[in-house]
């Protein structure tokens, strides 16, 4: 009776276990990896400033247990967003990249020796301009990491405030400036 | 079961969920027709003035302009040009105040009327060439973009692939106070129908549907007068319910059907125009007017003639407004557009552009300011006004909270932004103003989502490309190491077959005799030098040892203490220099005394080496010179013995190498005055001796060495006799 029992028991475990490990194989489910997703969530302007070469170290790093609020571009929404997909408490930023506003750089161009020293230092090749010529900023693909300030041998970058246009304006309501028009 | 059509043709109407009923303010403007504005001083012409993008500027300051003249370039579809409102002179391409909440600068062309109003040439478009093609064009060239707010680029909407069904023309303007569209219709009937007309002919619908809400008598009457007798054409007078005028409300209380979350009208056959903007495209293609001026209505208790103007586009609010006879309140608001979807404007110098259809002045009592906002009491009155049947109170907290997820999945992106239910609401919550935030915020995050995507497509690009650069690099590197070490060792092979060949032949002359070998060592050495020093040492000591074995052997009959003394330092290369250079310079000693009596006997050797063809007998002949060789050395040890024991000495004290290399360079030098001084008797002599062993060995190198050695002796002559 019991060797009956067994037998069944075993023979079931042996069938449902080759489906179970068939269906893991056939069903198998690609799951983004961590560090991808985590890169995804970072602004990829590659400015080192969180003490890593680009976004995808900063992302790896994030990944092995690194703070989450080392990324000032990305400002508060960023950590918040690595902090919901890493399950940890949202941090704050260091308090003067909390007021970040965002820029990008300018080359005042007459003062440029074309020395391209900012074109190797550009980390999305956002600067154009050969030896002994003048260069200039891509604003449009300006990611405003400020690279390019610190090797500048003329000092002739400048990082300015993007401006706003009514496309990027944000409704603020309550800082319309609602001038009063006094009677005539 | 009846068909869409036959419902509509049967006069159904349908409707739509939520709505308000605001008082109209309409019926004071809507009996008055449409005055002319006088030409305003300045004229403030945005680039852009519709959602797309601007084009380029076709002109400058100073340039005069007449009416109707493109003032920019078309670069895309998603753009239409402007044109002059009138003739006059550029003054400025700058920025100026936009007719924008926000009022931010924005790039302007400003004009100064010359007052004339001179139309550039016109060409109305023949109707026998109208093909959609050559209508859109047209349409897209005067600037048309839809007048009911939007500004969608009209060309690129009537653009489309898809069949149209019903082609629908909203007259219906549900905003209060707004009577623009009312006015034009009852006025410019016939023209509207002809606009009708034209879009009929691009898009080829199955029905046109022109909606008018039922509070617009006049204008009701004045287009069923024109389109009547028109097949398919359907009139309809909608009840008069805000928001009916917005496109997806209207589109279902026509037809019934809603557009889909995130499609367009056009997915469901429907497409729609407004009134206007028929207008306009009438003008554009049968007149050549393009689009420089519209209708806008000014109304509010602050004007003391409210009513509603044909304004050129760009002239400032405050000119709009003083014509009207404004009379300014304290905190006087001036809003542009309605009174439910409009914005206060912060700068009055902002102009009227193609989608401004209302400058609303109200006075306080009739407007009131909002008051303060107070706690949601979660009374649903806004979800049960919504148009859109979306839940507002929800919207609201995640605005709030910045939930773009949330917002998302509460479908934020299908409000319409009508006001219905900030106007319902009883806590007075700007509902609206939240919205727009939250929907300025998450079209931020797009764009920095796009840009971020961009940026790290940049970073993967630039990686990959230093990444080449470099293989690129070390390749190269490689390739010239590998080109300058392939030089090197050929060079390396040619200094040893040099030092080879120059060993063999200096091993080939010496061995007959001392003589020769002093002549020849010293002229080696200082060409082995020129090539490269440390073999060239290596060689002249070689070459030294050698000459100091013959000196060894002829020094054996001499004297056995001096052979000893100089065989002993031979072991090291150095000590073996030094004893060389004795050794040469006692070779020369007795060559020079026995040069003396061996001239005669050497110059019989002469002519028998030189005859002697095979190598074997070459040989026999140089052991027979060797040995005569000897015999003379022999002799004249006798003399040479005393004074050559003295310079062994002196070198063999010498144990600092330098200056043993030194001793033995003087030692050479010395030996070479010798050997020139004694050249005067023994140079026949040793010439001919030195051709013969070399020939021994090999023919080739011996020849080779043999004609060195010739030269050299030639050299010599020439020099000595002087």
């Amino acid at each position: 009776m019991i060797t009956t029992a067994l037998l069944i028991l075993g023979a079931l475990a042996l069938v449902f276990g080759a489906i179970l490990g068939y269906a893991a194989i056939r069903f198998r489910v690609e799951s983004d990896p961590l560090v991808e997703q985590i890169d995804d969530l970072l602004p990829q302007t590659q400015c080192g400033q969180c003490g890593y070469p680009g976004c995808r170290p900063y992302a790896e790093a994030i990944a092995n247990g690194d703070d989450i609020n080392k990324c000032p571009p990305g400002g508060e929404a960023t950590v918040r967003k690595l902090a919901d997909l890493m399950g940890v408490e949202a941090k704050p930023l260091h308090e003067e990249a909390q007021n970040a506003v965002k820029k990008v750089a300018f080359i005042r161009e007459d003062e440029c020796i074309g020395c391209t020293k900012c074109i190797q230092a550009c980390p999305v090749d956002a600067i154009v301009g050969a030896t002994r010529q003048m260069h200039t900023v891509i604003a449009d693909e300006c990611t405003g990491c400020d690279l390019c300030v610190e090797p500048c041998p003329v000092d002739c970058i400048d990082m300015i405030p993007l401006p706003e246009t009514p496309e990027r304006w944000k409704w603020d309501f309550n800082s319309i400036p609602v001038r009063m028009i006094e009677a005539d | 079961m009846q068909s869409l059509l036959d419902k509509i043709a049967a006069g159904q109407l349908w409707s739509f969920p939520g709505g308000i009923h605001p008082p109209t303010r309409k019926a004071a403007l809507s009996k008055k027709g449409i005055d002319s504005l006088p030409l305003p001083d300045r004229l403030y012409l945005p680039l852009r003035q519709h959602i797309g993008v601007a084009g380029s500027c076709l002109v400058q300051k100073g340039d005069h302009v007449m009416k109707g003249q493109p003032l920019t370039q078309i670069d895309s579809s998603m753009s239409v040009p402007v044109h002059a409102p009138t003739s006059g002179l550029i003054l400025a391409v700058q920025e100026h105040t936009s007719p924008h909440p926000s009022a931010l600068p924005e790039l302007s062309i400003v004009l100064e009327p010359d007052g004339l109003d001179e139309w550039r040439e016109r060409s109305p478009l023949n109707p026998a060439e109208w093909t959609p093609t050559s209508l859109l064009e047209r349409i897209q060239q005067a600037g048309i973009a839809g007048m009911g707010g939007a500004g969608f680029p009209t060309s690129l909407k009537s653009a489309v692939q898809q069949p149209v069904e019903f082609l629908i023309i909203n007259g219906v303007e549900c905003e209060p106070y707004i009577s623009a569209d009312d006015a034009l219709m009852q006025e410019q009937a016939e023209t509207i129908v002809q606009g009708i007309e034209i879009l009929q002919h691009i898009l080829a619908p199955k029905a046109v549907l022109i909606a008018i809400e039922d509070d617009k008598p006049r204008a009701i009457q004045a287009m069923q007068h024109a389109t009547q007798g028109r097949d398919n054409w359907f009139l309809r007078a909608v009840p008069t319910k805000y928001p009916s005028g917005g496109e997806k409300q209207l589109i279902q209380l026509l037809t019934g059907q809603e557009v889909p979350n995130g499609r367009r009208p056009i997915d469901i056959g429907c497409m729609m125009f407004n009134v206007g903007t028929c207008f306009a495209i009438a003008q554009a293609v049968l007149d050549d007017i393009p689009l420089i001026a519209r209708v806008v209505t000014c109304a509010g208790d602050t004007l003391q003639q409210p009513r509603n103007l044909w304004v050129p586009l760009g002239t400032p609010v405050s000119d709009l407004l003083h014509f009207c006879g404004f009379q300014p309140e304290r905190k006087q608001r001036v809003i542009m557009g309605g009174p439910m979807m409009g914005f206060a404007l912060p700068d009055l110098t902002a102009p009227v552009i193609k989608t401004s259809n209302c400058i609303l002045a109200p006075s306080r009592s009739e407007l009131p300011a909002a008051g303060e906002e107070m706690a949601c009491i979660r009374c649903t009155a806004c979800a049960e006004a919504c148009p859109a049947s979306l839940l507002p109170q929800q919207l609201l907290w995640f605005s709030k909270a910045k939930d773009s997820e949330k917002l998302d999945e509460y479908n934020l992106a299908d409000c319409i932004e009508c006001g219905a239910c900030a106007y319902v609401c009883p806590s007075e919550i700007p509902l609206v103003q939240y919205y727009r935030v939250a929907k300025a915020e998450i079209r931020e995050q797009q764009r920095e989502a796009l840009k971020a995507e961009q940026a790290k497509a940049r970073f993967e690009a630039r990686k990959v490309r230093l990444e080449t650069e470099k293989l690129e690099r070390q390749r190269r590197n490689e390739q010239l190491a590998a080109e300058r070490a392939a030089k090197q060792s050929q060079s390396d092979d040619q200094a040893v077959t040099a030092a080879l060949a120059r060993a063999k032949a200096q091993q080939a002359s010496p061995k007959l005799q001392a003589e020769p070998a002093t002549g020849a060592t010293p002229a080696k050495a200082n060409q082995a030098a020129s090539q490269d020093p440390r073999k060239a040492a290596i060689a002249a000591a070689l070459a030294r040892a050698k000459a100091k074995k013959q000196t060894d052997a002829a020094a054996k009959a001499v004297d056995s203490s001096d052979s000893n003394e100089t065989a002993a330092p031979a072991e090291d290369p150095r000590k073996a220099a030094i004893a060389a250079a004795v050794a040469r310079a006692k070779a020369k000693k007795q060559a020079d005394t026995a040069a003396n009596t061996a001239a005669s006997d050497s110059n019989e050797q002469v002519e028998t080496p030189a005859a002697v063809e095979d190598p074997r007998k070459a040989a026999i002949a140089a052991a027979v010179a060797r040995a005569k060789a000897k015999k003379q050395a022999e002799a004249a040890a006798d003399i040479a013995a005393s004074d050559s024991n003295e310079q062994v000495e002196t070198p063999a004290a010498v144990e600092d190498p330098r200056k043993a290399a030194i001793a033995a360079a003087v030692a050479r030098a010395k030996a070479k005055k010798q050997a020139e001084a004694a050249a005067d008797t023994a140079a026949s002599d040793s010439n001919e001796q030195a051709e013969t062993p070399a020939a021994a060995e090999d023919p080739r190198k011996a020849a080779i060495a043999a004609a060195v050695a010739r030269a050299k002796a030639k050299k010599r002559k020439e020099t000595d006799p002087q």
